[in-house]
């Protein structure tokens, strides 16, 4: 009875201050918001970024640490230490463990972007999230040695459409000097977007790459030993060596021993790793930052509660009169407490709703804009458990810190005479 | 400081009486001389007019009538019940159920509405709910239609009333529920004459009806003489 019209006070009283309220609430909402969000960008990021590959169970290269295999092999960040001979190759693919290999060639680029050079076997076998395969959103995957497949953010953002022709840089960086002139590709086909360094990459066949580099041996073109591509075409373009290898291995139960075996590999010194751990590592090193970003949201959260705190304590200079009222009728000090107290807690309470809206719009409205623009995939989905009890923390907060004014109305309410706070 | 009483016939004493002081003081301050006030019984039903110049201890007496304060001495009774025997909460609780109070002006929650004020009492004590005939809605109707509180007034905001409607409001809350004692701390200041009159008319027979005492605090010594009793307070000579 007496907590139903607390609330029904506190409603109306909130009510009939809406105006001076509306802008504490915002501040509230906006700072909510953005607590929500940077925990939800973090889950959605760190999930997304996990999930960079999918359906790999090893990653093969040169001898090296996990790191760094995953970061040129996966991320295209950094570079080999040195490469697979094509016989290691050919012998992994006669091990009965391993159900498909994927080569990977690494070492020229277009634009900035990295050059890959791989097979069919790539678009078949390279998953990503929650083992969404890559698709092509135009035209098709290469057959020909000039062609090349386009990721999805290299094409728009060289405006490059199938058809058009290309010419690789040999070598990594943004701006190269020696390009491989005398070759240009095709374009057979464009990525559909996925949020992974795939969009950044394009992909050629093996042949394709090593037709280019005919005559180029010592780092440059050598006059008079390149060719056409007509003639590169008769040529035999089995590579010599590849950078690394995507393993997949359907007895997932087989995998940590494989790894050992290619770890041992007698033929060469190899690194076989598991891309999941890989990327948790990575994760746990880039993931120091977003703790920080956090805990820096609490604080903007816990100043606009302290804020609101300060305007419910202005505003009861206002409300002497009114509280003489309701303690002349009957109400006691824990009720005109409980006031405050209810306030509080129904502002942020409606500002925890506003921001859930605010939020789910946001994600909605930027999410096609992220993932164009940035590459990033974040998707709408429910809260999460810790979301959740983030939220709830901060009602949990809000009371806290509506105690000061609470304990202060309470106290003075116990004081004070019938009628108005000085009437004595 | 010294004080006149005038007391009327005593009506029989078949119940308890509304008041009874006896040797009571109150001392705001250690520094400064207690309040004291005279001997005063009021019988159930009839009413008291009390008048003093400011500084007298006509509030403090209210808030010792309201329980919101004890007396530091002597003894007081409120419908036979020993206000200092009671625990601040159930002196609220008492309030809430037995008495009635109407301030100067400004007497109403601003973010509730006219009907919403009246019925207040109602939802903060559940006597005072069991009492409104036949329930606190249409008692509250009835006594703002007695009142003269025009009925598209009665759910906008209180804001929107004159002063004179805002204190019949006030008294239409007071009355709600039938409370045995209804304090007004000079509640006719901000009216011209006229809403004067009809105010302490209204006041006077709505709480015959109902049987209920009321005191009434007033500067105006020429409304003194349609009460029951009187008690004039006098500037203590500190």
């Amino acid at each position: 009875m007496n907590l139903k019209l607390a609330f029904s006070l506190s409603i109306a009283s909130l009510w009939h201050r809406r105006n001076v309220l509306a802008l504490v609430t915002l501040t509230l909402t906006l700072s909510i918001t953005l607590l929500l969000g940077i925990q939800y960008l973090r889950t959605e990021v760190k999930q997304s970024f996990t999930n960079t590959i999918a359906g790999t169970d090893l990653i093969v290269g040169a001898r090296s640490g996990q790191l760094n295999l995953l970061l040129y092999t996966v991320f295209h960040i950094g570079n080999a230490t040195n490469n697979i001979r094509w016989e290691s190759f050919q012998d992994l693919k006669t091990d009965n463990r391993i159900d498909w290999l994927v080569p990977i060639s690494l070492g020229d680029s277009y634009k900035g972007h990295r050059v890959v050079g791989t097979t069919d076997q790539f678009q078949k076998h390279y998953k990503y999230g929650r083992g969404e395969p890559i698709e092509l959103a135009r035209g098709a995957w290469f057959e020909e040695v000039f062609e090349v497949v386009l990721g999805a953010q290299v094409a728009s953002k060289h405006q490059h459409n199938v058809g058009d022709a290309v010419v690789l840089s040999h070598g990594g960086g943004r701006t190269s000097f020696s390009n491989h002139e005398a070759t240009p590709f095709t374009v057979s086909g464009i990525l559909a977007p996925t949020g992974t360094p795939v969009d950044q990459a394009v992909y050629v066949s093996l042949g394709g790459l090593e037709a280019i580099h005919i005559g180029w041996e010592s780092g440059v073109a050598i006059p008079g030993r390149t060719v056409t591509p007509e003639q590169a075409k008769e040529r035999d373009l089995t590579p010599d060596a590849i950078t690394a290898a995507l393993v997949g291995i359907e007895r997932r139960i087989l995998t940590f021993q494989v790894q050992r075996d290619l770890n041992q590999y007698s033929g060469e010194p190899l690194s076989a790793i598991l891309p999941g751990v890989a990327l948790s590592e990575l994760w746990r090193i880039m993931g120091q930052f977003e703790n920080v970003l956090l805990a820096i949201t609490v604080f903007v959260v816990l100043t606009s509660l302290i804020g609101l705190a300060a305007v419910l304590l202005s505003l009861q200079v206002q409300r002497r009169q009114e509280i003489a009222i309701l303690r002349a009728t009957g109400a006691s000090p824990l009720l005109i407490a409980l006031l405050y107290v209810i306030e509080c807690l129904l502002l942020t309470l409606v500002a925890c709703g506003l921001a859930l809206g605010v939020g789910a719009a946001g994600i909605t409205l930027v999410s096609p804009w992220l993932l164009d623009t940035y590459g990033l995939k974040i998707a709408l989905r429910p809260l999460s458990g810790t979301e959740w009890l983030i939220l709830a923390g901060v009602p949990l907060a809000a009371v806290c810190v509506s105690l000061l004014p609470a304990i202060k109305a309470w106290r003075s309410s116990r004081k004070q005479g019938l009628g108005h706070a000085n009437s004595w | 400081m010294t004080n006149r009483t005038h007391q009327s016939d005593p009506t029989p004493d078949t119940e308890p009486q509304t008041l009874k002081l006896s040797g009571v003081a109150f001392q705001w301050d250690s520094s400064k001389a207690p309040l004291r006030y005279p001997d005063v019984t009021l019988q159930a039903g009839s009413h008291l007019f009390l008048q003093g110049p400011s500084g007298s201890g006509k509030s403090t007496l209210m808030s010792l009538l309201g329980g919101l304060i004890t007396p530091s001495e002597g003894r007081l009774e409120v419908l036979g019940t020993s206000l200092a025997s009671l625990s601040s909460g159930q002196r609220d609780r008492f309030r809430a159920d037995h008495i009635g109070v109407i301030f100067q002006q400004f007497n109403l929650v601003p973010y509730l509405s006219p009907m919403d004020n009246v019925r207040l009492p109602c939802r903060l004590s559940r006597k005072r709910l069991q009492r409104a005939k036949p329930d606190a809605t249409t008692e509250a109707r009835s006594l703002l239609t007695a009142l003269g509180i025009p009925e598209d007034s009665w759910h906008r905001s209180v804001l929107q009333l004159s002063v004179g409607q805002q204190q019949r409001v006030a008294a239409a809350r007071a009355l709600i529920g039938g409370p045995e004692l209804i304090l007004a701390d000079e509640p006719t200041s901000a009216l011209d004459t006229n809403n004067r009159d009809r105010f302490i008319a209204l006041l006077l027979e709505l709480a015959a009806k109902q049987r209920c005492s009321v005191v009434f605090v007033s500067h105006d010594q020429s409304l003194a003489n349609q009460f029951d009793q009187q008690l004039h307070l006098q500037e203590s000579t500190r």
